[in-house]
């Protein structure tokens, strides 16, 4: 792919990177805290993944080998408009679907099943960086709350949720604590997603382009998702009506995070969510 | 008898203020409207204590401080000046040179308030059990079974319905919103409660439940009070100890009988005279 | 000699009504002591300021001029017409019980929890306060139905038992006494001074006003006449000539 003139490598110009590295490294020292930031525009709409992208692009250089996902699909329309956006943008860098090649991921949706390492980074794309965002309108008092760790209202909406549906009932956007302190929206991940958050080697980096936020879960840090003493967080339960836990019809693997989706004859399927994953379960199966 | 609050020289300027504005205003004047800046004298020098147990009654038409003395208490505004100390166990606090996350630790676990208006006090959007339990939850309490344990219990306690503890206080009527709210405020135990016209605008019969409501809790939990009423009833039934303000001063202070009996000012006579 | 319990030096009270711009004398140079385990009687014209003395006394008044000297139980003296606010409280509660013609008491509260209330002030379990509260109720005479509903809707003979009852129950060291009989049937006014009496033999000093001269010459160990102030004194010899 020819470098096309007049663009910087990486789109953004190094002014922009820096400032955004700087954003990273002050939400790095300060985890789970919402660093704002001069979020530029891109040539695509706001809530497309800008802000994810624009960390990815401050971050990478031609020696990374890029894996994008969304949803846990690298063959998305949305993963793929991105890939070929930041190869054309980043001449030199190499793209990847296997997540165990990657040096540096950018996910919308999913943290990938395969356990991150030390040297890779995973950035997610954020539509919502504020978990208060549901029980407090004004930011000027979130921005308070959050710094005196005052949670106890969204604690309050899970208690409420348990009141009503005996269970709490969030699906994604789980709000989780880092560190002891913070409490953030760790982007659409399902509830699955979360614990994998707790002491990831990976560095987990956030970006939220139209609320213009940047904020990070830093590797081997407490990440712990909000729950009562006695009715501890739980991820989905994959049983079906005899109590078995369901497989992916395609690879069989029983401990993934599985789409439901209904076949022509009107059955309903089970099917990894991590595309990548599911490939490589049914090239070498573990289990 | 331990002194639970002690209040020096606490004053409330809205606007720029200027030299002028204290001689210019207080009952005397008439006003608390400063004719020079405009600004308005909320409140000018108050002081008071409060021993423990105790319920101190301010009263005052509107527009005399009163509320916004507990307003100030509270932390729902800060003073434009003087001094507040609130004596908890063997420690001493004081209020206004706190921060802001001291202030609101002491907010929820060691002072109630309970508002005349149930909207100020209350969350309509989440059920009567969920308010109670915010406060629990702000003073670490994260064992669900507990919360809703203590959530029953105090609700049982201010006489409300306990098969209505999952809806909204929208649902309520005037008066059991009062006692969520009083259940609110006593759910960590404070040593502390301020009243701000908790029965106005009620049905007597209703006032009159909430009143010995709150008597019952004073005796029970050796909470002290400060209670905000231009009702003299209230004062009668409530305080031991009373003060009168208007135009943002204290006016007068004394025993409550002493205050009905043998009233000083002359604000006070007439205040009096017209209630019997 | 008894020891004094109290001590009234030249106590005045009078009241300046600020609408009417008027003044209104009450109390006069009023002397007197009162002993433990003794009774002083105040007598006197209508008009004389003796309830103002009481009053006075209890702080539901505020003296104008004088001193009140109480000597507490530790000996050490402390004047009435000075003390704070929270002073005089601790002293209502611990110290000086009041009986007046009224009884001033919550509403819908039950009789037993009326006249066990100043116990129960002093830190004696409800249980316990409540027992007491009976004993002395049906030693007044009070018929035990009554025991459990609010005195507001009684009789005034039975709501001024109530008002003694309560008065009594705590056997305070100074007690006030404004006309304590004043409507009571005769069988019962002889319960109540028996009871007063019995007060008395227990060390109680007392300060009281009687609507009877009979009752002064019964149970008073001293009598103290008071005479209306000069200024009231002039005006009420207007109003004869």
């Amino acid at each position: 792919m020819s470098p096309h003139a007049g663009y910087n490598f990486g789109f953004l110009d190094e002014y922009a990177k820096k400032e955004i590295r700087r954003a990273i490294l002050k939400a790095i020292s300060i985890p789970g805290y919402q660093v704002p930031y001069a979020s530029r525009e891109m040539p695509m709409g706001r809530g497309f993944g800008t802000g994810g992208l624009q960390l990815t692009l401050a971050l990478i250089g031609a020696d990374d080998v890029l894996k994008v996902i969304d949803q846990g699909s690298d063959d998305s329309v949305n993963a793929v408009n991105l890939r070929r956006f930041i190869e054309m943008t980043c001449p030199g860098v190499s793209t990847t679907t296997r997540t165990q090649d990657a040096t540096l991921i950018q996910s919308r949706h999913r943290i990938p099943e395969l356990p991150l390492t030390a040297r890779q980074i995973l950035v997610l794309q954020v539509p919502y960086p504020d978990a208060l965002v549901v029980v407090e309108a004004s930011e000027e008092k979130r921005k308070t709350m959050h710094g005196e760790a005052d949670y106890s209202r969204l604690l309050v909406k899970l208690y409420e949720d348990i009141v009503k549906f005996n269970e709490i009932t969030i699906s994604h956007r789980y709000p989780t604590r880092i560190n002891g302190h913070y409490v953030i929206d760790p982007s659409p991940i399902p509830r699955w997603d979360v614990p994998e958050l707790d002491h990831s080697a990976a560095l987990i980096l956030f970006g939220a382009g139209r609320e213009k936020k940047i904020y990070a879960v830093p590797p081997y840090t407490k990440a712990q998702p909000l729950a009562f003493d006695d009715v501890p967080f739980r991820v989905e339960d994959f049983r079906d009506e005899q109590g078995r836990r369901r497989g992916c019809h395609r690879c069989g693997c029983t401990n993934s995070f599985l789409d439901e989706f209904t076949d022509s004859s009107g059955k309903k399927l089970y099917q990894c969510s991590d595309s990548d994953w599911c490939d490589g379960q049914r090239r070498s199966p573990r289990e | 008898m331990n002194k639970v609050l002690e209040v020096r020289g606490l004053s409330k300027i809205y606007g720029p203020g200027c030299a002028s504005c204290v001689e210019s205003t207080g009952p005397e004047k008439e006003t608390n409207l400063c004719p020079h800046c405009g600004s308005v004298v909320a409140l000018h020098d108050v002081s008071f204590d409060l021993h423990e147990g105790e319920i101190l009654g301010v009263m005052g038409e509107s527009g005399s401080g009163k509320s916004t003395v507990v307003k100030n208490l509270y932390f729902d505004q800060m003073p434009s000046s003087g001094e507040a100390t609130f004596f908890d166990a063997d420690k001493q606090h004081d209020l206004f040179c706190l921060n802001a996350a001291r202030q609101r630790w002491l907010r929820n676990h060691r002072f109630g308030m309970v508002y005349q208006n149930p909207h100020l006090g209350l969350n309509f959007n989440i059920s009567a059990g969920g308010n109670i339990a915010e406060r629990l939850l702000m003073s670490d309490l994260m064992d669900y079974g507990q919360i809703r344990e203590r959530a029953k219990a105090l609700l049982a306690r201010t006489e409300v319905l306990l098969s209505r503890m999952d809806d909204l206080p929208g649902n309520f009527s005037g008066g059991m919103q009062q006692r969520v709210q009083i259940a609110k405020a006593l759910a960590t135990q404070p040593p502390l409660l301020y009243l701000d016209e908790v029965t106005t605008g009620l049905d007597l019969s209703v006032q009159a439940r909430i009143l010995d409501l709150i008597l019952e809790i004073q005796q029970e939990l050796k909470t002290a009070m400060v209670v905000v009423t231009h009702d003299l009833g209230v004062i009668r039934l409530l305080a031991g100890r009373a003060i009168v303000m208007k135009y943002g001063r204290i006016i007068e202070s004394g025993l409550t009988d002493q205050i009905l009996e043998d009233p000083q000012h002359a604000y006070t006579q007439r205040l009096v005279a017209s209630a019997l | 000699m008894r020891a004094s319990i109290l001590k009234v030096e030249n106590f005045a009270k009078h009241f300046r009504l600020h609408e009417q711009n008027k003044f209104i004398p009450s109390s006069h140079d009023v002397n007197l002591t009162v002993y433990a385990g003794e009774l002083t009687a105040l007598i006197g014209p209508t008009g004389a300021g003796k309830s103002s003395v009481l009053k006075g006394i209890y702080r539901t008044y505020l003296p104008s001029a004088g001193r009140i000297l109480y000597r507490h139980a530790l000996d050490h003296e402390i004047d009435l017409v000075h003390a704070s606010d929270h002073q005089i409280l601790e002293l209502r509660r611990c110290d000086i019980g009041f009986v007046t013609q009224f009884l001033h008491c919550l509403p819908r509260q039950a009789t037993l929890d009326v006249v066990a209330h100043p116990l129960v002030t002093l830190g004696i379990a409800r249980e316990e306060a409540r027992r007491r509260a009976a004993e002395l109720l049906s030693a007044m005479n009070l018929p035990e139905r009554l025991w459990s509903v609010s005195p507001a809707t009684f009789s005034g003979g039975e709501r001024q038992r109530v008002n003694l009852a309560r008065g009594l129950i705590a056997r305070p060291r100074l007690l006030l006494l404004d006309e304590p009989t004043a409507s009571l049937d005769p069988a019962t006014s002889e319960i109540v001074i028996g009871l007063i009496e019995d007060l008395k033999a227990q060390g109680t000093a007392m300060l009281a006003i009687f609507h009877h001269p009979e009752l002064t010459r019964r149970l008073a160990d001293r009598v103290v006449e008071l005479s209306p102030p000069p200024a009231l004194a002039k005006s009420l010899e207007k109003e004869c000539a």
